[in-house]
């Protein structure tokens, strides 16, 4: 991405740096571009840097160094009110002492908006998340789903073109959650806002988001659409991150072009396609997702590499089968099969034959 | 009564009744005569836990009370010692000296007494009864009631040789007055008010009008302290809020030492900053701020009191004010912020009214306190900045007159509580955060 790339973003973290005691960076170096309409989300495990560059953008923390802009504007010397970002906090922070439609007329109010306005707004707002019917009820008076809805109302009401939302269904059942996730994409869309979400929920991003930033010790790891970052991680953090993750540990043997040889530890020799490995001899983690290990013979795509494989669990969950296998010594190695009518049900201690195509075995980084 | 097989068909578990219609256990006793068996023991325990402390304030607390509640209406003294002269008086017209008779009367309550034991003798707390009403009262029954074996007849006139005051209607008027088991004259007093010639409530002469002025002053003064303690509470309260735990705890100390520092400590340190020849003063004067002539005076005065007793209340103002404080997550701020409000808008819309209980109850502990404080005024207040309490102790400790201390204390309960009423409307005490 070059530097005249990076400017055209609304909002544009360049070499953004963090640090808290001088002596430790937080945010190492950041760059990010997110365009105008853009849902990204943030993903990352704890102290990972994430919240560290929410708060920088809503103006609540300063960067120490770099610049953040906004629209092409430099904001690091904008105070948090005169950024006009909205913002959905954890915990919602609604007022508890304002009843929902005091919280909904709060930002209004501070923008010294005319009283009429204010309620056509307020009305606009809250049958946006179909609440119209608790304006007058106090926070406390609602559930966390509510709750969560009037949250969202009041970052929106006052028409911000950036939202931002800090884990904002944390507190939320499964269910609910799922459902919340629904609302908010598709309310951002509607609006065509921008949004820049922080989760440390996988599932939460990759269904949500148009882009998913991958955060750890203060990096992206990567940067892409929530498929490309499931079925091509960059490297081994990312595979082990998004999503359940087989890995046998190797050394290059040959490389020849999109495809490589693996010997494993255990002697056995496989084919994988090189993401980060570039020479012959480097130690490498071949990822393979569970799912895309098969063994049924008659499943097996044509060019699929086999291997000898000792069944040491079967697990019935219903729509799927989940097998834990004994693979060149990895006793975790994981195979997720369809509950299909054709579809073997092993015992532990059979012997199989299992397989997997090239492609989707990637040789990465070995930390 | 249910079938004993009820229990075997789902549906009539928790549906048996018996004839009145009365919910049934499975085995066929009262539904709620068995819940109570089941209350019973978990009650007896909270009884017991209850009871030491219980037993302990109605002796050591509430009794007291009501003993000095008692005591600013009680009258006995005029009652017992003068039994005989007080049925004479009801004949009198109230105007002119009594007839003979009255004389006789008074003339045979002092022979009485003068018979019974000396523990048991009645003239004594009847001459500083009625000393409270008119000062020479004292005198004129102790010296009539030494000679009164030697009167004779006609004794009216033998009564007006022993001392003058029996040749004055007045005091007949006090003792009929007076001559009842209950009476509101320490109430008339504590109010500043005086019985006149006629028996009227009056205003007393300017120069004996103290307590409606100490009241008041007492009033003004702990609102004054209150919002001294609000003042500088709040944002120390505030800083310790924002503070991870370990260090406020270690500020929290400093707030606390007032607590515990002797009071004498206190009280000599206070002297030493704040007399005319003291640090603070000396200050000023080397800085040029004041002449060496016009030295403030800081102790011994309102100001003194004040001072003092603003540094002694303030942990009762900044420890429910933290308390509150410490619930209030940051984001509420931040999320006002967010949402466009300055700073200053955010802390008086969003943050301010959230400390609203924790003000209420610190506002409440303080003015309450410093409303009966005792200890301070007496040792730094000098003469105006005493305040009531020291006026009922006064009347408890040396003049002895205990139903006008009475009295006086009985109004300062009867006005907190008052407040606290007042308070409980506008505010609601469910509100109240203490810690």
């Amino acid at each position: 991405m070059s530097a005249s790339d990076k400017r055209d973003g609304f909002v544009v973290f360049d070499k953004v740096q963090k640090s808290y005691d001088g002596e430790t960076l937080v945010v190492k170096d950041l760059n990010l571009s997110v365009a105008k309409g853009e849902f990204l989300t943030m993903l990352g495990p704890s102290g990972s840097g994430k919240t560290t560059c929410l708060m920088m953008l809503a103006g609540f923390e300063t960067a120490t160094n770099g610049e953040i802009l906004l629209d092409g504007k430099p904001i690091n010397s904008v105070p948090p009110h005169k950024r006009g970002i909205g913002m959905v906090f954890q915990n919602y922070a609604l007022f508890p002492h304002m009843s929902v439609g005091e919280n909904l007329s709060f930002p209004l109010e501070v923008r010294g908006m005319a009283k009429s306005d204010r309620e056509v707004k307020i009305k606009r707002a809250l049958d946006m998340v179909q609440m119209g019917n608790f304006i007058n009820r106090r926070p406390a008076q609602l559930s966390g789903g509510q709750q969560q809805r009037i949250a969202l109302a009041r970052a929106l009401v006052f028409e911000p073109e950036l939202v931002l939302m800090d884990e904002p269904l944390g507190a939320l059942d499964k269910q609910l959650r799922e459902h919340m996730q629904f609302e908010i994409t598709r309310l951002a869309h509607e609006l065509g806002i921008t949004t820049v979400y922080v989760t440390h929920d996988q599932t939460e991003a990759l269904t949500m988001s148009d882009n998913v930033a991958v955060f750890d010790d203060g990096r992206i790891q990567q940067l892409d659409p929530p498929d490309k970052l499931y079925e091509e991680p960059r490297n081994s953090f990312v595979a082990q991150f998004i999503g359940e993750n087989n890995t046998l540990d190797g050394v290059v043997k040959e490389i020849t072009g999109d495809e490589c040889v693996v010997q494993l530890d255990s002697g056995d020799l496989i084919d994988a396609q090189p993401v980060n490995v570039s020479k012959v001899g480097e130690r490498t983690r071949v990822s393979i997702r569970p799912e895309r290990v098969e063994a049924n013979k008659e499943r097996l795509k044509e060019g699929a590499h086999t291997i000898k494989a000792q069944v040491l669990e079967f697990i019935y969950m219903g729509d799927v089968f989940r097998t834990r296998l004994k693979v060149a010594g990895n006793e975790n190695f994981i195979m997720k099969t369809r509950n299909a009518p054709d579809q073997v049900r092993h015992k532990p201690g059979d012997m199989i034959e299992i397989g997997w195509l090239p492609k989707d075995c990637r040789a990465l980084d070995h930390d | 009564m249910a079938p004993s097989d009820a229990s075997d068909t789902p549906t009539a578990i928790g549906n048996e009744t018996d004839s009145k219609g009365r919910l049934l256990t499975s085995d066929g006793r009262p539904l709620r005569a068995a819940l109570q068996r089941a209350n019973r023991r978990r009650k007896l325990t909270a009884l017991g836990l209850v009871a030491p402390l219980l037993a302990f304030i109605l002796i050591f607390f509430a009794y007291p009370i009501v003993q000095m509640m008692w005591r600013s209406v009680d009258n006995p003294a005029v009652v017992e010692a003068l039994p005989r002269t007080l049925a004479a008086l009801e004949e009198w017209d109230g105007n002119d000296l009594p007839g003979e008779e009255v004389y006789r009367a008074l003339y045979e309550d002092m022979l009485a007494d003068e018979e019974l034991p000396r523990a048991e003798q009645k003239m004594g707390p009847l001459a500083v009864r009625l000393n409270y009403e008119i000062s020479a009262a004292r005198s004129a029954i102790v010296r009539t009631a030494r000679n009164v074996d030697e009167m004779e007849a006609p004794y009216k006139e033998a009564f007006l040789d022993a001392h003058r005051l029996w040749n004055d209607p007045t005091i007949w008027r006090i003792i009929e007055r007076e001559g009842r088991p209950l009476t509101a004259s320490y109430y008339v007093a504590a109010v500043d008010r005086e019985y006149n010639a006629e028996g009227e409530i009056v205003q007393a002469p300017e120069n004996r009008q103290i307590y409606v002025a100490l009241f008041g002053r007492t009033f003004m003064m702990s609102v004054v302290i209150t919002f001294m303690t609000f003042a500088l509470g709040f944002p120390i309260a505030y800083y310790l809020s924002t503070l991870p735990m370990s260090k406020a705890n270690l500020l929290m100390i400093a707030v606390l030492l007032p607590f515990w520092t002797s009071l004498l400590v206190r009280t000599s340190a206070w002297i030493v900053l704040l007399q005319g020849q003291g640090v603070i003063n000396d200050m000023l004067v080397a800085l040029g701020v004041i002449d060496d002539e016009n030295r403030l005076t800081m102790i011994y005065n309102q100001t003194g009191t004040i001072i003092a007793m603003t540094h002694i209340l303030l942990p009762f103002m900044v420890l429910p004010l933290y308390s509150v404080m410490k619930t209030i997550p940051p984001s509420y701020t931040r999320a006002a912020k967010s949402l466009g409000a300055t700073p200053w808008t955010a802390f008086r819309r969003v943050y301010f009214p959230q400390t609203l209980p924790g003000i209420a109850a610190g506002g409440v502990l303080v003015f309450i306190i410093s409303i009966g404080y005792y200890i301070t005024p007496a040792l730094v207040g000098g003469q105006d900045g005493r305040m009531i309490s020291n006026e009922i102790a006064r009347h408890i400790q040396s003049s002895l007159n205990w139903g006008l201390a009475a009295a006086l204390g009985t109004m300062l309960l009867v006005s907190v509580l008052i407040l606290y009423w007042l308070f409980n409307k506008l505010v609601g005490t469910d509100s109240l955060k203490f810690g």
